[in-house]
């Protein structure tokens, strides 16, 4: 990336709380702070992997980026085709639909987000439709050309999704994904659903066409093995907070924060001869409704020093790209994995 | 494999008949375990993993049905001494001898700890129940044994826990709680059906922590049924690995991940994702999906998807399970 290029998406101060109710006046009592102040960027052409537990805010976070729900604080800034830079946030209904061409979604669950009684010509065809393709001719040829890129048989087009299998379904999500030549394509855990011989081959077709139409990923995952295969950088949220940014080789090798190190300790390698000592964490994930003070990972941080309990770490640049959240970045030595 | 075996599975077959045609979820399945060992037992969705499990318990659901073969369980005798075998699929599935081993000789944990608690009782009620099922205590001293049992499992301020219904645990607890109540008998197999697919990573481990301590304490044999290649490499002592509604191939640990020889075997450990790998390296996938249960290929049932099939011999017959070294077998006409 060029010094002078702005990146393409940008989101600054991300905030997404969600209203605890109770009581017969459904008062507020408390708030749930699903994304709390996350900042990151992604450039043009690459993947940014953004892994976590489930509950820490990775797909609060992403659909506030789409404005599939709209954020509580922050700003989210696309520079669109023409080189402008907008803030999503303050779209009215026009112009977010004309850049909801530009950004699009891919779902985890091929079972549930396909409407069952469209078929593929439709379901891949519906953008194209909504977007003014009105001609019935010009669209089967686009949606024959989609199939075609993904792996699936043009001549499926007239088929219901009920048909196909969980890794094909994906081919199908990705294809209507990508009707409408989109830059940015949100893919929120797209291949946890799937079988292990069939993920990887969602894996190559997303990286075959990223290459292809030089698209844009932001790849949110659970799976720190799927996201080293697919990310040239990776984020770790935690609790509603971004913990770490940084480039894919160098996160996985050297991880600045304990929570990384320990994620990437947790996961079960496929080698007997492997089996190393993991760093076990005590505790469970903070509730995101009352987190504790301090650094939200302090109860269970095996490096916790006092400051950690009642400052909340800034969010610094430790090594050129490479962001963390933690008061003892500097002096930790944690393991990461080559 | 040494010794007497605490199970052994011969050729099991475990029908669906349906109106669309019979899914055979299980088809000649056959494979030993020791006492106190760990087979992983790794495939993908429909191989049969499950349904071999609860054909074990007997706890298949209609119209399933086990249609051929022999589970045969040493239940341990009052006296020590090698004890009793009997064959499990010859066992009337509700009648008294079955329900005196399910739940107390052999246990399972099912991989949704949310739906595997009902949701009105205290889970504690539930453990007691259990324990009370099997065992001579009063009240009081199930309530106890309960308590214990959710003490040795982790969880913390076990008497106040033991009260709350279980939507009130974490997805952890939760999977805790179960596998309290599993143990609370002490099994001598227990049967551990994706435990930890529903758990976050760091919560896997100190679960996989959990149940390696508990078996070291307990002696139990532990049958690990998972897709993930990760977390068999971590806990089994032998695995087998299913395609179909078959074994495919059987062997020690090391040799499955050192010294792959069925096709399908080889091409999963290929394709699988590693955190040692380099970055936004491309993977080796299989070509295909999993069949569609009625549309079961003849021959090998992996023969359409297989790199080294070989016309005329994989799509016309069926391979057998044939020894290939020492403790290891394979069903595949390479090797014979």
């Amino acid at each position: 990336m060029t010094a002078s290029r702005p990146p393409l998406l940008r989101v600054s101060g991300l905030q997404k709380l969600f209203p605890i109710r109770k009581g017969f006046l459904k008062r507020t009592v408390g708030h749930v702070r699903a994304v709390d102040g996350v900042n990151f960027h992604i450039d043009e052409g690459e993947t940014l992997g953004l892994v976590g537990e489930s509950g820490c805010g990775k797909t609060t976070t992403a659909r506030c980026i789409l404005r599939a729900i709209e954020p509580t604080a922050g700003e989210v800034f696309m520079r669109v085709a023409e080189g402008s830079v907008v803030e999503v946030g303050k779209l009215g209904r026009a112009e977010l639909r004309a850049l909801r061409r530009e950004m699009q979604m891919i779902f985890q669950d091929p079972f549930t987000s396909l409407n069952p009684r469209m078929t593929l010509l439709d379901l891949v065809g519906e953008p194209l439709l909504v977007h003014g393709l009105r001609s019935r001719r010009e669209r089967e040829d686009r949606v024959a050309d989609l199939l075609r890129r993904v792996g699936l048989r043009p001549e499926y087009m007239r088929r219901f999704p009920h048909a196909f299998s969980g890794g094909e379904r994906q081919r199908i999500g990705i294809a209507r994904a990508l009707a409408l030549h989109p830059r940015l394509v949100v893919a929120d855990e797209p291949v946890s659903a799937l079988d292990v011989s069939v993920q990887a081959q969602i894996l190559n077709l997303l990286l075959d066409l990223q290459a292809e139409f030089r698209l844009t990923y932001l790849f949110v995952a659970h799976d720190l093995s799927v996201v080293r295969h697919i990310s040239s950088r990776v984020a770790v949220m935690y609790v509603g907070r971004m913990v770490e940014v940084a480039e894919t080789t160098e996160l996985f090798s050297r991880p600045k924060h304990p929570y990384t190190a320990a994620l990437l300790s947790a996961v079960p390698e496929p080698d007997p001869r492997a089996r190393s000592q993991r760093i076990v964490l005590a505790g469970e994930v903070a509730n995101p409704a009352s987190p504790p003070g301090g650094c939200y990972f302090h109860p269970r941080c095996p490096h916790v020093v006092e400051v950690c309990r009642t400052q909340a770490p800034p969010w610094r640049e430790i090594s050129p790209g490479h962001f963390v959240g933690c008061h003892r970045a500097d002096e930790l030595q944690l393991a990461g994995v080559e | 494999m040494m010794g007497q075996p605490l199970l052994s599975v011969r050729n099991l077959k475990t029908y669906f008949a349906q109106d669309e045609g019979t899914v055979k979820a299980v088809d000649g399945v056959s494979f030993e375990m020791a006492p106190g060992a760990t087979l992983g037992i790794v495939g993908e969705s429909g191989c049969g993993k499950s349904i071999t499990a609860r054909s074990i318990m007997r706890i298949v659901d209609r119209p399933g049905r086990i249609v051929e073969g022999e589970v045969y369980f040493r239940r341990p005798s009052a006296q020590g001494g090698a004890g009793t075998v009997v064959d499990l699929a010859k066992l009337e599935p509700n009648g008294p001898e079955m329900r005196s081993i399910r739940g107390a000789e052999i246990a399972l944990i099912f991989q949704e700890p949310m739906s595997s608690f009902s949701p009105v009782h205290s889970v504690g009620n539930q453990i007691i129940e259990a324990i009370q099922l099997h065992q001579p205590l009063g009240r009081r001293e199930a309530r106890e044994r309960a308590i214990e049992m959710l003490r040795r499992v982790g969880v913390s301020s076990p008497e106040e826990r033991v009260n709350q219904l279980s939507y009130q645990l974490s997805g952890g607890l939760r999977q805790r709680a179960m596998i309290a109540m599993a143990l609370s008998c002490e099994p001598t197999l227990l049967i551990a059906d994706e435990p930890t697919t529903a758990l976050d990573v760091t919560t896997q481990t100190q679960i996989l922590d959990l149940m390696r301590r508990l078996q070291q304490e307990d002696g139990m044999a532990i049958m690990l049924i998972t897709h993930d290649l990760g977390v068999v490499a971590e806990m089994a002592t032998d695995v087998a690995v299913m395609y179909l509604g078959r074994v495919v191939e059987q062997a020690p640990v090391d040799a499955i991940f050192h010294d792959p020889r069925h096709p399908y075997t080889r091409a999963l450990l290929r394709s699988i994702p590693r955190i040692r790998s380099r970055t936004r390296e491309r993977l080796t996938p299989i070509t295909g999906s999993v069949p569609h249960p009625y549309d079961r290929p003849t021959g090998c049932p992996f023969h359409p998807r297989c790199p080294d099939f070989m016309p005329g011999t994989c799509d016309r017959q069926a391979p057998s399970l044939r020894p290939v070294g020492d403790h290891h077998a394979v069903s595949c006409f390479l090797y014979e």
